[in-house]
């Protein structure tokens, strides 16, 4: 028996079992270095985050981070300024999003693969340089610097309906269309054909899109810095800041922790997130 | 018949929404004014400086060879990661599971501020190459991981098996059997970390030595200080260049997918 062969971890002698202590080669260990790289660069850097969140300059505990977040009137603002803005790109890009979607899934699929492709087209572009042509427009056409907030929901929309699209034309296109047909010959309307089966059957689709866009515009200062005319503070902001202006390593890691809290319930009502959404079409 | 024309309207009124900007910049970048609308004659010069000016060119080049290290490293780490955990059952295997999904889920600003953490430990304040090549690791290798997952869990799993009967060794076996199976997988895998290095700016920007910039770096940078700068306009002819780049990279992915399909 040659030394690679062997599968099991358990050699046999007379009948009964002993420990094989040669290392063998087993398809296993392959993942060691990606376990270990992830130890090193993931898991361990998110420990020293919860460390620094709860000790003070000097390295003792304390939790003078967090009350001091919770006292400040201007960062409850920023911290609802950033749940709000999220909520509203994501209902923009829900409501925007849907009947594309939708009207894509019932088109002949070789014309609705194509439009798709040109709504996945643009995610190649660097997203900094697409915040910069979106910017471009708002101030050829006069509207860039006159309400910051607005502005800010429309570049984030512009940046994120793509990956509100995608899941929900996914799951749209996947729908077991003979209910439809049932529900119709049972008597039902048009209205109540989409109310009572096609959107409880979109379900999955429209929860990862929410996750999907919700999620990273809490904390994509980019596209806020762009449009907000430096007037739209999100908290993804001020972690940034704490970690270089401010050089405050403990309050952005209470901030930080805070925001994973957030990130947390959120996926918690949604029922999770599907990572494999998030391909940006080299999936398709 | 008035239905369709409103869903067709509809959509195309999207797709203008999503192309309008794009086309702004595109039209603009034939010509060299430093601000968009105001058209100062044809010229080819902001193209000219993409490949000359002494602040651009590096950045390009930095973006573009960075994309392709981490890609490629990534691409190795993540199959293998891939593969070891397909096979294993144990503890170990299941926590790397669990750490690959955190890394996934968790917000880029807060991945960026642990590995500038971290690496302020190791490094102390200097940042090196080093430092931004592995967040950008970070960022792709779970996504490798996740596109090979699906093609291992496809494969007939008796095939290795019968590699083996047949008198392979298991390194070969995985060479000759188990990775050309997962190759398209493996191929997507690299194909998405070009494209989510090439678009990152947050892990970027808390990882670069401050010598060090690319594309999404430099044009916040430049969009952060105003229109004043001189080199916003030369990324109009940027944008216009990755625009081009990326219809051609879809028309050809789409041939590939026809060809295959027709096989």
């Amino acid at each position: 028996m040659t030394k690679g062969k062997v599968i099991s971890k358990t050699v046999y002698k007379d009948d009964k079992p002993v420990k094989n202590r040669k290392w063998i080669f087993s398809r296993k260990q392959l993942c060691i270095p990606y376990g270990l790289f992830l130890f090193m660069f993931v898991i361990f850097p998110l420990l020293l985050i919860v460390f620094y969140a709860f000790t003070d300059e000097t390295g003792k505990i304390s939790f003078y981070n967090f009350i001091d977040f919770f006292t400040n009137p201007t960062s409850i603002t920023n911290l609802f300024m950033s749940i709000g803005l999220a909520g509203i790109t994501t209902v923009c890009c829900l409501l925007i999003g849907y009947p594309v979607a939708y009207i894509l899934s019932k088109m002949k699929q070789r014309v609705a693969g194509v439009i798709v492709m040109l709504f996945v087209l643009p995610m190649w572009i660097n997203f900094v340089l697409r915040a910069m042509a979106m910017k471009e427009l708002l101030t050829l056409i006069g509207m860039f610097g006159k309400n910051n907030f607005l502005n800010t929901v429309i570049g984030m929309v512009y940046d994120y309906l793509p990956f509100m699209i995608m899941p929900l034309y996914t799951t749209l296109i996947k729908r077991d269309r003979s209910l439809e047909e049932a529900a119709a010959d049972l008597g039902s309307n048009r209205r109540q054909v989409f109310t009572k089966v096609i959107f409880p059957l979109s379900l999955p689709g429209v929860l990862s899109g929410i996750n999907m866009v919700f999620l990273p515009t809490m904390s994509c200062y980019v596209v806020s810095d762009t449009f907000g005319n430096g007037k739209v503070t999100i908290i993804g902001k001020l972690i940034e800041e704490q970690f270089g202006v401010a050089a405050n390593w403990n309050y952005g890691s209470a901030l930080a922790l805070i925001m994973l809290v957030i990130m947390f319930v959120t996926m918690l009502l949604t029922g999770g997130f599907k990572p494999q959404e998030n391909m940006r079409g080299a999936n398709l | 018949m008035i239905k369709k024309f409103f869903s067709r309207g509809y959509i195309f009124l999207v797709l203008a929404f999503i192309y309008a900007p794009i086309f702004l910049l595109v039209i603009y970048s034939f010509t060299d004014s430093t601000v968009v609308g105001v058209w100062s004659g044809f010229s080819l010069d902001l193209y000219k400086r993409l490949l000359t000016d002494g602040e651009i060119t590096p950045v390009i080049i930095n973006t573009l060879v960075l994309a392709l290290l981490a890609s490629v490293l990534s691409t190795i780490l993540g199959t293998l990661g891939a593969i070891g955990l397909h096979y294993s059952r144990g503890g170990f295997g299941k926590v790397v599971k669990g750490a690959s999904r955190v890394s996934i889920i968790n917000a880029e600003i807060v991945t960026a501020i642990s590995l500038a953490l971290i690496f302020s430990l190791i490094l102390g304040t200097s940042r090196s190459y080093f430092s931004v090549l592995i967040g950008h690791m970070v960022l792709c290798t779970p996504f490798v991981v996740l596109s090979v997952t699906p093609k291992l869990e496809q494969m007939d799993s008796s095939l290795y098996e019968a590699a083996l009967d047949l008198g392979a060794t298991p390194r070969k076996a995985l060479f000759k059997v188990v990775l050309p199976e997962i190759l398209p997988g493996i191929f997507s895998g690299f194909l998405l970390s070009i494209t989510l290095s090439l678009d990152d700016y947050v892990v970027t920007a808390f990882t670069k030595p401050a010598t060090f910039e690319t594309i999404s770096t430099k044009v916040y940078n430049s969009l952060a200080k105003g229109g004043a700068n001189s080199s916003l306009p030369v990324f109009r002819a940027l944008t216009t260049v990755i625009f081009v780049v990326a219809i051609i990279v879809v028309i050809i992915m789409n041939i590939k997918r026809k060809k295959k399909k027709e096989k």
